[in-house]
């Protein structure tokens, strides 16, 4: 062995994922095709809460090419079939049950009520016409303070309430900080504010698909799934099926964000069905399905209550949030903003801390995790009170920031919400960022161009965020009722040849842990990046794993993969002493080669794999084995933060927002990969400043979703986005071996605030303070003329399809 | 999502398609560049039996000069409109409006006719077609006629097109030597116009000798912003004159109100725009 | 109804229903599935392909409009094992993430560069404002793209060579690469 080759962790390889995404060589679910295969399209209420007196099926199963017709009763007679709610997070909570297809009631416009099987995805959608449904109308229930007002209508009857739970954490109570009213009551200085988080499509691009072959004894499911283990085992215990006789392949999976961490009614159905008829069973939904039928996120109205002295000081924090779950709890549900109770008090010391949460069903889509899942909303909620605060006290938001943040000499920290932050440095990040920004200069042409009355003002918004992540220690969630562990698993296999096999329970879906999880291995092993095979996504190959979702992925899988490379050196280190009739204690294990202390003896770990192999020569009692597994469950969670600093134009004529700049330093800890972590960030940016200016899932009157398609749906295009500057501090984490914290979600957790927070900056001088988010033109520009009076309006859908008027002609 | 079943008929001459259309009868639909039709037929928000695809027909694409009008056959794509030398010298209000229709990958497909005929009045090429006084040539069982964009739009998404007529081509009333702007305002880049302003102007010895305003989804049709351009007619072409002459643009306006704009948003936007329009176009 | 269409230069003649949109005809007859459906509205441009030297979506085409035309699609464009230079500027710039926006990413980045050969970043923003991606925030796509023209300009190197080639339709249509 010469020199020490460059270690592989941190450099930035282009990833191994992109050889086949790149040449169309690729395996989405939706590309599969297996013999004798037919066709499931699905039939979806267009109201939004009625009674089902009446499904004629009749018409639908004489259609060409139609194979069965079922309904919800056909599927599940006893109606006992319920999709999982896996974190119920009060031990009263209420939990409706979900069915597969409606059954007696359809509770959000798009549940689905019917199921064609053809012999063709096309003659499939034909048939759906030809059911006939009868509704007879309900009451339409339809937002939060409508839902929760006394005497209003149910969405589920049976359970004689709208609101689902009530989830309170009290730092009083918990011993972790003071009492908060008394710390409002006695404070110089109270603000208060209500803040919407409005409601997001997470809008993977990828729709979601499942194919399920019951064929053979072991029934095998596709699925376009963040989750495949999860699925295995919900899928067995929802249907009752022997667990063993169900395989899961996540295949090629085209985006998730949250919105594919479930267990869909979908997939339930294409199982029953696929059972029923004995043949391979395709859906792929439409992206108009995917609008109404996959969970959407957010959703929440928050009532914070923020005190501090005169001087700056923080002196209590109190949130009240009503949280939207539309018809049903999904699979974490109330979770999602019970996650933020953890993140309010963010990066601050905080002495006194109430968090009070309300889970309410309405007849809308569920909501559930979506990019962040309860954190973004957390950290929107304190970053643009902190805004509000430093207003009221004519203080500098970024030095009102620094007199409550934790000091980087304090850690490790316990919160007031008793969380316990390893490590973190918020005044190194915040300098990078201020400098590369210039914040003092654009400070500078704010105040010039609000003294000459420029129609177009400059605003500063500021982020220092923290988020918790890497879910997480088991017995945090276990204390939490979550229903399962936080673990994760990984195995080696070391191949005859010295190739190596790496099998991984964490599921990726375009982060890149193929590369990311070979540069690991490389590193620990000594084995070359290309001889390295990641295996995931399959619980066959895969049997064991809890998924990626949380950035949790290299926190804890990746965690998982460096114990399981120990276990492999260990044993590897065992046989070598003996080929080389030398102590174990004696080698030196570097590069890959085991060398006998202040000697040129040496051997490969390859040459040890092939000697493991042959299995002639082992000592007494050792196993022919090199491979390992191990499973990580890790003591913390990792605390990723960031200094954010967005600067924006604002037209008051006609109110809208152009991003003039955006600087982020964030310290994730150590980087396995920079190119990696770059595009993390530049994806989460993306979907953070789309919820502040342009998303937003809108419902009528009726409980339809108006912003239903792509176009009215507003995803920004490269068009409506600028380049953004990223950087890093690296404060390496203390609570994992590699150092590492999560960067998913980060970028969409603390670009958000930042963004609004600078519009609101631009417009404070003309009485602004608030602008309701998406923050459209139309209500900046009221916001502007009006003061605060306008900023809050209806929701709004986006451009519309436009072209689309059934009735008339102009087909041309 | 795929379309409901139909019968597809491609036609390769007009008047073989004014047959076709004629003999399918009311439920037969007209097939150009398909960019607004396919998705709404993939939405089985129309299922026709008959789908009269016109794009075999030769004699509908190009661009000619006929005198004192260019001559764009309806089949005519925005791609090739956009590049087109004739409309660039004559008629630069659509090149530039054209520029700002959907997106590339549509551009190439979607038709200068086909987005006339739809009528959408959010679409960026009625307002111009309007401001330029432009003329259809429309044939059916009856022969052709030739109708003024004034009298072709009628309200959202209907034209005084029949049922069995072609839209045959458009001609344009040369505009030499106008300037021209579209100002397009939307939400993101992808999005219908919430508004837009289509506007070309003459200038003589620094006075505005000629100008003709259009105001897209000010109402169910294109509107001709006719205060606005008396405004400007014979003043200097400076700054005060066209401020003064914006204020107008709304005038005798009731747009409809949806998710992003109310009236009075919507009022205030077409002044601010029909500014910044002419301005852009002075300033070339 | 009978079509025949070149797809990545092979013929294809099938018989097809005329509601057959072109990407449904090329991923379950002709078996290219490597062109992907993201929407119903043609919003999203993952669909997209070359039509006779053209970017278009094939979600908004029929296949019967195909009838005797040439579609190129992501999977036709490596030769010889070497890939476009779109595609590589793509991986070396990781312009992609998930992975499922890319090929109509790439089938536009290659028109928009056919029609502007050195487009500067805005340029790049526009000609790609009819796809949209979830995953990557755009700026490495763009990144790429621009880095994909450096390697594509005339005298670049063998891969422009091999691009400027007249039998690659695909980006040679209009003859200005």
């Amino acid at each position: 062995m010469t020199a020490m080759a460059e270690p592989e962790v941190g450099r930035a390889r282009v990833r191994k994922e992109d050889e086949r995404l790149i040449a169309g060589r690729t395996r989405w679910t939706d590309n599969i095709t297996l013999p004798g295969m037919v066709h499931m399209a699905l039939l979806r209420s267009p109201t939004a809460h009625a009674r089902i007196s009446a499904i004629d099926t009749s018409a639908a199963k004489e259609m060409p090419g139609v194979i069965a017709v079922y309904t919800g009763d056909d599927l599940d007679p006893g109606g006992e079939v319920g999709m999982p709610n896996a974190w119920p997070i009060t031990p009263d909570q209420k939990t409706p049950r979900r069915p597969m297809l409606a059954q007696g009631t359809v509770n959000f416009a798009g549940e689905a009520v019917a199921a064609v099987i053809a012999r063709s995805s096309a003659e499939a959608e034909d048939a759906l016409a030809e059911i006939d449904v009868d509704y007879e109308d309900l009451p339409v229930v339809l937002g939060l303070d409508n839902a929760v007002a006394d005497g209003a209508p149910l969405v589920h009857e049976d359970l004689g309430t709208n609101t689902s739970a009530e989830w309170i954490f009290d730092s009083a109570e918990a011993g972790s900080g003071g009492d908060v009213q008394q710390a409002i009551s006695s404070s110089e200085v109270v603000v208060t504010r209500r803040f919407r988080q409005q409601r997001l499509v997470p809008a993977f691009m990828e729709p979601r698909s499942v194919v399920v072959d019951p064929t053979a004894p072991q029934l095998t499911m596709w699925s376009a799934t963040q989750v495949p283990h999860i699925l295995k085992t919900m899928v067995a215990m929802t249907l009752g099926l022997p667990e063993h006789q169900v395989r899961v392949i996540a295949p090629d999976v085209g985006g998730g964000f949250g919105g594919k961490l479930a267990v869909t009614p979908e997939e339930c159905a294409a199982v029953v069905v696929a059972q029923k008829l004995g043949k391979p069973v395709k859906w792929t939904e439409s992206r108009s399905e995917t609008m109404v039928a996959a969970h959407h996120g957010r959703d929440q109205m928050q009532d914070i209550t923020i005190s501090a002295s005169r001087d700056g000081t923080v002196t209590g924090l109190k949130v009240d949030l009503l949280a939207d779950m539309g018809a049903y709890l999904g699979i974490v549900g109330g979770g999602v903003p019970v996650l933020g109770a953890f993140m309010f008090n963010a990066i601050y010391k905080i002495p006194a801390y109430r968090f009070s949460c309300t889970t309410v069903l309405t007849n809308t889509t569920l909501t559930d995790a979506y990019r962040g899942a309860g954190r973004p909303e957390a950290t929107f909620g304190i970053e643009r009170i902190m805004d509000e605060l430093a207003a009221e006290l004519g203080m500098d938001p970024m030095a009102l920031r620094e007199k409550n943040w934790i000091a980087h000499d304090e850690f490790p920290y316990t919160t007031v919400s008793t969380l316990t932050y390893d490590s973190g440095n918020y005044e190194a990040a915040t300098a990078k960022a201020m400098q590369l920004f210039d914040y003092d200069g654009l400070r500078r042409e704010q105040a010039e161009r609000r003294e000459r009355g420029d129609k177009v003002q400059l605003g500063i918004g500021i982020s220092t965020f923290t988020e918790m992540c890497g879910l997480a220690p088991s017995r945090v969630l276990g204390s939490l009722d979550y229903g399962a562990g936080g673990w994760e698993h990984a195995a080696i296999r070391m191949l005859p040849t010295g190739k190596v096999e790496v099998v991984t329970g964490a599921s990726p879906h375009g982060q890149g842990h193929e590369t990311a999880w070979s540069q690991i291995v490389a590193d620990q092993l000594g084995v070359g990046f290309d001889d390295i095979e990641i295996l995931h996504g399959d619980t066959q190959s895969s049997h064991k794993g809890l998924d990626t979702y949380g950035s949790r992925s290299l926190t804890v899988g990746g965690i998982a993969v460096v114990k399981a490379a120990e276990k492999v050196i260990a044993k590897a280190r065992t046989v070598a002493a003996h080929l080389m009739e030398a102590a174990e204690e004696d080698l030196e294990f570097a590069d890959g080669t085991f060398t006998v202390r202040g000697t040129d003896t040496s051997t490969a770990i390859q040459d040890v794999a092939l000697a493991v192999f042959a299995a002639h020569n082992l000592p007494d009692g050792v196993e022919p084995t090199l491979d390992s597994e191990a499973v990580f469950d890790p003591e913390n969670f990792s605390f990723p933060h960031g200094t954010h600093l967005c600067a924006t134009e604002v037209d008051t004529e006609t109110g809208r927002v152009r991003l003039r700049s955006y600087v982020c330093v964030d310290d994730i800890g150590n980087v396995i990969n920079p190119l990696i972590v770059e595009g993390q960030m530049h994806g989460g940016l993306a979907q953070g400043i789309a919820q502040a200016l342009y998303e937003e899932a809108v419902y009528d009157e009726f409980g339809t979703l108006t912003s239903g398609t792509f176009a009215d749906y507003l995803v920004p295009s490269a068009m409506d986005l600028p380049s953004f500057t990223t950087d890093r501090t690296e404060t390496a984490a203390t609570s994992n071996p590699l150092g590492v914290k999560g960067v998913g979600e980060a970028g969409t957790i603390a670009s958000t605030p930042a963004v609004v927070n600078a519009v609101v900056d631009a417009v404070r001088h003309r009485g602004v303070q608030d602008i309701e988010m998406p923050l459209s033109p139309m209500r900046v520009w009221h916001a502007v003329h009006q003061g605060n009076a306008a900023a809050g309006t209806e929701g709004e859908a986006g451009g519309g399809l436009g072209s689309i008027d059934p009735a008339h002609g102009g087909a041309q | 999502m795929i379309p409901a079943p139909f019968d597809y008929v491609a036609p390769s001459t007009v008047d073989e398609a004014v047959r076709a259309l004629a003999d399918a009868g009311e439920d037969a639909k007209v097939l150009a560049g398909g960019q607004s039709l396919l998705p709404v037929l993939r939405m089985r928000l129309a299922a026709p039996t008959t789908v009269v695809d016109l794009g075999k027909i030769g004699e509908l694409t190009g661009v000619r000069d006929e005198g004192d009008a260019v001559v764009i056959g309806a089949m005519t794509t925005h791609y090739d409109v956009q590049r087109d030398p004739l409309v660039h010298d004559h008629a630069l209000l659509l090149a530039r409006a054209t520029d700002t229709v959907a997106d590339p990958q549509v551009r190439h497909r979607g038709t200068f006719g086909g987005s006339l005929a739809h009528a959408d009045p959010a679409g960026d090429l009625l307002a111009p077609a309007l401001a330029l006084d432009a003329e259809m040539v429309i044939q059916g069982t009856g022969g052709r006629r030739t109708v003024s964009a004034a009298e072709f739009f009628q309200d959202f998404f209907t034209t005084s097109l029949a049922p069995e007529d072609i839209l045959v081509e458009v001609r344009v009333p040369k505009h030499t030597g106008w300037a021209a702007h579209y100002e397009k305002f939307n939400r993101v880049a992808q999005a219908w116009s919430m508004v837009a302003v289509a506007a070309t102007v003459r200038a003589e010895g620094g006075s505005i000798a000629e100008a003709r305003i259009g105001l897209t989804n000010m109402a169910s049709i294109p509107v001709r912003a006719t205060a606005v351009e008396q405004a400007l007619v014979g003043r200097p072409a400076d700054a005060e004159t066209i401020r003064a002459a914006a204020e107008h643009a709304a005038d005798g306006t009731s747009p409809t109100v949806d998710g992003n704009a109310d009236v009075e948003y919507r009022q205030h936007l077409a002044k601010v725009l029909t500014g910044r329009a002419v301005e852009a176009a002075m300033v070339g | 109804m009978r079509i025949t269409v070149t797809v990545d230069g092979t013929g294809y003649t099938d018989d097809v229903e005329p509601r057959t949109l072109l990407v449904h005809h090329l991923r379950e007859k002709l078996g290219k599935t490597g062109t992907v459906v993201g929407c119903d509205t043609s919003n999203c441009g993952a669909c997209t392909v070359h039509l006779n030297g053209q970017s278009v979506k094939s979600c908004s085409v029929l296949a019967v409009q195909a009838d005797g035309g040439e579609v190129n699609t992501v999977e036709g464009l490596a030769r010889d094992g070497q890939l476009h230079p779109v595609q590589q500027a793509f991986r070396d710039n990781h312009a992609l993430q998930c992975g499922f926006c890319t090929p109509g990413m790439i089938m536009q980045s290659i028109d928009l560069l056919a029609d502007n050969p050195n487009p500067d970043e805005e340029a790049v923003r526009e000609g790609l404002e009819g796809n949209l991606c979830r995953c990557t925030g755009y700026q490495n796509i763009v990144r790429a793209v621009r880095d994909a023209a450096g390697h594509m300009r005339p005298g670049a190197g063998p891969a422009a060579e091999q691009v400027a080639d007249g039998e690659r339709t695909t980006t040679g249509a209009r003859g200005d690469v």
